[in-house]
């Protein structure tokens, strides 16, 4: 099919080689793909969720990193469709490494990934801009279906949109909806079950002194028509699959043609927006054209104010902290009591090594695991809620001044905020700042911001030495202390994004201009899809290494170097006989030499001297190391460890460490040891899954490395400074 | 709608930086090349009418309205409204 000819024509000359590309292969047997494509902002992400639910599964590109969305969607009663989201975009020129991943799905015919055909998403009450992107997609002989999303916007700004006259223009299906309420979506469905072809109208024509080259390029590499050809000459550099050799190839034709990218992209906009006109001039009237909306502006006056402004967002996260320390807590509590309930149950009933690992090292992971839930989940609807409503956008175009002072981006504030969450995601996120300098520097510093993986290790630790004092009625003394926890890792981030910003040098620009979105309700829909993803991820990715490394703590914990764990029982039991220990004190001596002389002992009393001076031992030590893997492991270590060496009896890790003595008899865990560990862990790089989204991001280990040096380097010297300070 | 207020200034081009509060213009031509590819992009076309809508608290960056039907807003720095020339 790759060598029929046909001319690059305009509205009608195309019509007979729109039947030849319909032709494209159906995955036989496989599942009809979908990929789903639009504005940012043009609802894409409510139609995913409406036409998939939940079954959505998050993965990701092959050598990017850039979330994969799919989903499953009974278009009909017979018939199932595999959606792909694509990352919203406002051309096939990608301005950012996530649209880039649109280019490579959509540039490669031969790819098992192909889509059969896109729905392009476009909103209603913003037509000409959002199609831009649906020409060029028609340009490339896709096969589309226009969603005219948000036509209840358009009716209330006065846009008519005469469908069917469109539809002509457009030459393709145009499914009128409103995808926040469901609007739409069934007929879409029912043109999403049916062959569609490749729309026989074109929008733009190459111009005739570039067509010697670009069919050039196009017989190369076997291409279906002219502009797909263009755009390999446009962007044969970023193209993933396209080999050194065939860059080169591409490279020196267009040195030889003297093709200048810049200014016939420039073109091909202006001229893709002049044919757009044409067509909205005979389908599309406005009654009204004072639209101004005025509940977003006067929101603003007040949401923007130099004064309320930053006080409303402050006040928003403080609630933010408030909700996923304090109103979390009661289905924590819930979540505690019965994996403790559990354990006791099966421990009063059962005996036995396997029993241990079953409660005390699976049960007790697994507890470890589940606790999160509330706070992850909370944390992600307000997260959630701001984007919906378009609050971020604000959040971003009122920190902008600010950022930029210190070497980041307005756009850092939201990884900088995701960072509160999960510094995985966040990282990931820091891929919509375009410019590569203020990325960098986001995408180091954002794991200095306190992620919910920190909260259990803040959680223990405070409760441990904050008193549980009620402030100003409603708030609580231990809130105001992490959110001060929270406030250091900022500062340090910000701090650190400041040095870099001297430290680097870079040529590229840092661009800020993005869409203003209207304010809008958030939908509780997609909502509650982003807190399933979240959980799900964390569950399922974090998860697992908590309960392998509670398995493999108990492991350590329980065995010892050939026969070292006997030696110490028999020498704890004479110790216990000589200084008249009771029975249940002996026993408590007995399993704690035993602990002592593990594995795990070994582990913690080989960095000991290294970790003393900042008030820690051993067993912390064990805890450090451990937690490497994902921060949260510490509280599961230092519960194992502790379960391990007191009896069976369920209570919280909090008491267990709060019952802890030192030498003398006196609370292990003072403030300055406790203080300590704090800041030792809202600075360091406690986290595997950190450095590894660095790695994928950055690609090469020269940044997870230094993030890692850094971070620990930093750690150690402030917690060294608390404890001497307060000692 | 009359907002074309915006006389021909003599001497330096005026850009959408120089917008007062509410005040429209019509885009004349994008002064930075690299930047006119994001813009137009975004509708920024010549000919295209914009609007200062807002200004952030601490004066930058500011927010238009693009389109003579008020289509959409913009929020982008001063420093890039500047390579915006008004007619």
């Amino acid at each position: 099919m790759a060598g029929v000819e046909f001319v690059t024509g305009r509205a009608g000359a195309g019509a007979s080689a729109a039947i030849l590309e319909a032709a494209a292969p159906r995955h036989p047997g496989a599942l009809t793909r979908i990929a789903l494509i639009g504005n940012p902002n043009s609802g894409k992400t409510s139609l995913f969720n409406q036409l998939t639910g939940l079954n959505q599964k998050v993965g990701n590109f092959p050598g990017v990193t850039v979330d994969r969305k799919t989903g499953v969607s009974q278009l009909t009663p017979q018939l199932r469709a595999e959606i792909i989201d694509l990352p919203g975009t406002y051309s096939l020129y990608p301005k950012s490494l996530d649209e880039k991943v649109i280019t490579d799905l959509l540039y490669d015919r031969s790819s098992d990934q192909y889509p059969d055909f896109v729905v392009v998403t476009a909103d209603a009450s913003n037509l000409r801009r959002n199609l831009l992107l649906f020409t060029q997609l028609a340009d490339l002989g896709l096969p589309a279906v226009l969603a005219l999303n948000m036509m209840d916007v358009a009716a209330q700004h006065g846009v008519n949109i005469d469908i069917v006259a469109l539809q002509q223009e457009l030459g393709v299906p145009i499914i009128p909806m409103n995808a926040r309420k469901g609007i739409g979506v069934a007929a879409l469905k029912i043109v999403m079950a049916q062959m569609l072809d490749a729309p026989a109208t074109h929008f733009y024509e190459i111009e005739d002194e570039l067509l010697p080259m670009i069919r050039q390029i196009r017989y190369y590499f076997n291409l279906h028509n002219d502009y797909l050809a263009l755009h390999y000459a446009h962007q044969y550099r970023q193209i993933s699959f396209l080999s050194p050799d065939d860059r080169a190839y591409i490279g020196e034709l267009v040195q030889e043609y003297g093709f200048e990218a810049t200014p016939r992209q420039a073109q091909e906009t202006i001229a893709r927006y002049a044919s757009i006109n044409d067509i909205l001039l005979n389908t599309v009237s406005v009654t009204r054209t004072q639209r101004n909306e005025p509940y977003s502006n006067r929101l603003d006056k007040v949401l923007t104010h130099k004064v309320w402004g930053y006080l409303i967002f402050l006040g928003v996260l403080f609630l933010m902290f408030q909700a996923v320390f304090a109103w979390a807590s009661y289905p924590m509590d819930l979540i505690d009591q019965g994996v403790a309930w559990i354990n006791s149950l099966i421990q009063t009933n059962f005996d036995g090594p396997l029993i241990n690992l079953l409660t005390e090292g699976v049960l007790a992971g697994l507890g470890g695991v589940l606790i999160f839930i509330p706070q992850i989940a909370l944390l992600f609807a307000f997260i959630a809620v701001l984007e919906e409503t378009g609050y971020m956008a604000r959040v971003t175009f009122m920190m902008d001044r600010i950022m930029r002072k210190f070497g980041l981006n307005g756009k850092s504030v939201v990884p900088l905020i995701s960072g509160v969450a999960c510094a995985v995601p966040a990282i990931m996120s820091a891929r919509t700042i375009e410019n590569w300098k203020d990325r960098m520097i986001t995408i180091f510093v954002t794991p200095l911001m306190s992620c919910s993986a920190r909260i259990p290790v803040y959680t223990v630790l405070i409760g441990l030495v904050v008193p549980d004092q009620p402030v100003l009625g409603i708030f609580n003394l231990r809130g105001f202390a992490l959110m001060g926890l929270y406030l250091l890792g900022f500062v340090a981030a910000i701090l650190s994004a400041w040095a870099m910003k001297l430290l680097m040098k870079t040529k590229e620009r840092s661009y800020f201009i993005m869409e203003f979105p209207v304010y809008r309700w958030p939908r509780w829909k997609n909502v509650g899809i982003t807190i399933v993803e979240k959980v799900k991820a964390f569950v399922f990715q974090a998860g697992k290494v908590i309960l392998a490394i509670s398995i493999l703590l108990w492991v350590l914990a329980s065995y010892g170097p050939a026969d070292a764990l006997e030696q110490a029982e028999k020498r704890a039991k004479v110790e216990g006989q000589a200084k008249g220990f009771t029975a249940a004190e002996t026993d408590s001596h007995v399993a704690s030499e035993k602990l002592e002389s593990s594995y795990a002992g070994h582990f913690g009393h080989l960095i000991e001297p290294a970790i003393r001076p900042l008030g820690f031992d051993w067993k912390i030590g064990i805890s450090l190391l451990t937690s490497f893997a994902a921060r949260e492991v510490f509280v599961g270590t230092m519960s194992t460890i502790y379960s391990v060496g007191q009896d069976a009896d369920q209570q919280t890790v909090q008491q267990k460490l709060a019952s802890e003595k030192d030498a003398n008899g006196q609370p292990f865990f003072t403030p300055a040891r406790s203080f300590s560990l704090l800041v030792f862990y809202v600075f360091a790089m406690q986290c595997m899954s950190t450095l590894a989204a660095t790695y994928r991001e950055t690609k090469g280990w020269k940044w997870p490395l230094m993030q890692l040096l850094y971070m620990t380097g930093l750690a150690y010297f402030s917690a060294l400074l608390v404890y001497q300070l307060m000692k | 709608m009359s907002t074309r207020s915006t006389t021909a200034s003599p001497a330096m081009p005026r850009s959408v930086k120089d917008l007062r509060l509410g005040e429209s213009g019509t885009i004349c031509c994008l002064k930075d090349p690299e930047m006119a590819l994001k813009l137009l992009e975004m509708g920024c076309i010549p000919g295209t009418q914009v609007r200062l809508n807002s200004r952030a608290p601490l004066g930058c960056p500011i927010t238009v309205v693009v389109g003579e039907s008020e289509d959409y807003t913009l929020s982008l720095r001063v420093s890039e409204a500047a390579t915006i020339i008004l007619k």
